[in-house]
């Protein structure tokens, strides 16, 4: 009796310890790369700006020009997020907001919106995600050009109930073998353009909060705004 | 290692336990993916490179494992590598992460790669454990990228499509177009059509064994039919 006592401590023991080496090492590679992966996530991110925020659109500093948006349900997060304003003739004409899909197949999907003033949409990009490689991850515009199909769309041209994938009754395409990708991705852009429907004016409202840290010069790279949020 | 011994390993994990086709463990998110030969190679390439680090990884460890509580220390083990070569390929090798990393999180606790840890590297050295890895991987491999040509000629019409995702823009002019105007067949490209063109393979192996059997020993030569392992929480 006694050395099975033993035995199951001493198998116990061996698999805490396990547990802990195995918990340390992955906390210690966290450490050493969070930095710098959260680094190359701005980087793709700002290409990204880039492809759906054309430069004919705005001729002021669109990556400088930003300020922290509060929390909010249709943004989908649950920390602050940064829009960044675009601007014509010192009119305000498109806004790049960053939204969080929360319900995807398996877990967030981040994504990022341009809506020009006039309440249309500019592009939509998928910043990052961890759907199906091979079945979900067609919301990726290097893998396909279904994401442009929001290209476009408002409040005004596609009516309440056109908001779903064409699956459920809506316009919107999606492919066969991943649906509740697509699905959670529209529910998402829709909210986006409710939030900047509401909140239109104070999108580009200066707050003092706007321009508060002076960048240092560098072109197009603006501190990660995850520095803010922690 | 004797020279039989590494090419015992290979013959093992090539064709006589071809996890693919002789093995059939842990197929279900693998099958899922297969759909174009780029997809495959991809994830065949990331199990082969997961397979090659959990076995090394366990042989190493094994005089200190306890018996008793194996199986969730394998776990743990090869989870940690995984995670930690995943996060290591995040951060410093960016590009190739596009590419391979993100089928990482898929296979990490699959079933084929728990299976080689118990039945090979917590028997083996670090060495052959690691070879046992890449023999395994690259059989998968082979098998995976038939599978994802069968499917991708049948479902899209098209040969290495996606080829510039892994390779470049450059590459995008090997995409090989078998038919033109496809409209594509839906059965292919979705799992059924994977089980489908597995089992086919299957049978073309079986077959082949069985001829190499009757040549060896004549008309009356049986082959033991394949057995599936276990299947994963799908």
């Amino acid at each position: 009796m006694k050395t099975t006592a033993r035995a199951s401590a001493y198998t116990a023991l061996n698999l805490l310890f396990f547990a802990l080496a195995g918990t340390a090492l992955l906390a210690w590679t966290y450490d050493l790369t969070h930095e710098t992966i959260a680094r190359s996530e701005e980087n793709e991110k700002l290409k990204l700006i880039a492809q759906i925020a054309p430069p004919a659109t705005y001729d002021n500093d669109i990556m400088r020009d930003t300020v922290q948006l509060a929390a909010d349900k249709l943004l989908g997060g649950n920390g602050t997020t940064l829009v960044y304003r675009g601007r014509l003739n010192n009119q305000p004409s498109i806004a790049v907001l960053q939204v969080i899909a929360p319900d995807g197949y398996s877990g967030r999907i981040n994504l990022i919106i341009a809506i020009h003033s006039d309440g249309s949409i500019g592009g939509v990009r998928v910043v990052s995600h961890k759907e199906t490689p091979g079945l979900g991850d067609y919301i990726e515009i290097t893998r396909s050009n279904w994401i442009t199909g929001f290209n476009g769309a408002s409040l005004e041209n596609r009516k309440n109930d056109e908001w779903k994938v064409k699956k459920d009754g809506g316009s919107f395409d999606y492919m066969a073998g991943a649906t509740i990708t697509p699905r959670v991705i529209v529910k998402a852009v829709h909210k986006a353009l409710q939030y900047h429907a509401q909140h239109r004016d104070e999108l580009f409202a200066d707050t003092g909060e706007q321009r508060a840290a002076p960048v240092p010069e560098q072109k197009l790279h603006v501190p990660p705004p995850s520095a803010k949020e922690k | 290692m004797a020279y039989q011994g590494i090419k015992d390993i290979f013959y093992n994990g090539l064709w006589k336990q071809n996890p693919g086709i002789a093995q059939l463990l842990g197929l279900c998110p693998l099958l899922a993916i297969s759909n174009t030969v780029v997809n495959a190679l991809s994830l065949g390439l990331a199990t082969t490179l997961v397979m090659t680090l959990s076995g090394s990884g366990v042989a190493a460890m094994r005089e200190w494992i306890p018996n008793e509580a194996r199986i969730p220390i394998y776990v743990l083990l090869i989870a940690v590598l995984v995670t930690v070569v995943q996060l290591l390929m995040n951060a410093y090798v960016h590009s190739l992460y596009l590419v391979l990393g993100i089928f990482i999180p898929l296979i990490v606790t699959n079933c084929i790669i728990l299976a080689r840890a118990e039945s090979f590297a917590s028997k083996n050295g670090i060495l052959a454990s690691a070879l046992d890895g890449i023999a395994m991987g690259l059989g998968l491999t082979a098998v995976l990228v038939v599978l994802g040509g069968i499917r991708e000629v049948f479902g899209y019409g098209t040969l290495l499509s996606g080829i510039d995702l892994v390779f470049g823009e450059t590459a995008k002019s090997l995409v090989i177009t078998v038919v033109p105007n496809y409209h594509g067949f839906l059965l292919a490209i979705l799992p059924p059509g994977a089980f489908i063109a597995l089992g086919l393979l299957i049978a073309l192996k079986n077959w082949l064994n069985l001829r190499a059997e009757r040549k060896a020993h004549g008309a009356n030569a049986t082959v033991a039919p394949v057995e599936g392992g276990c299947s994963t929480a799908h």
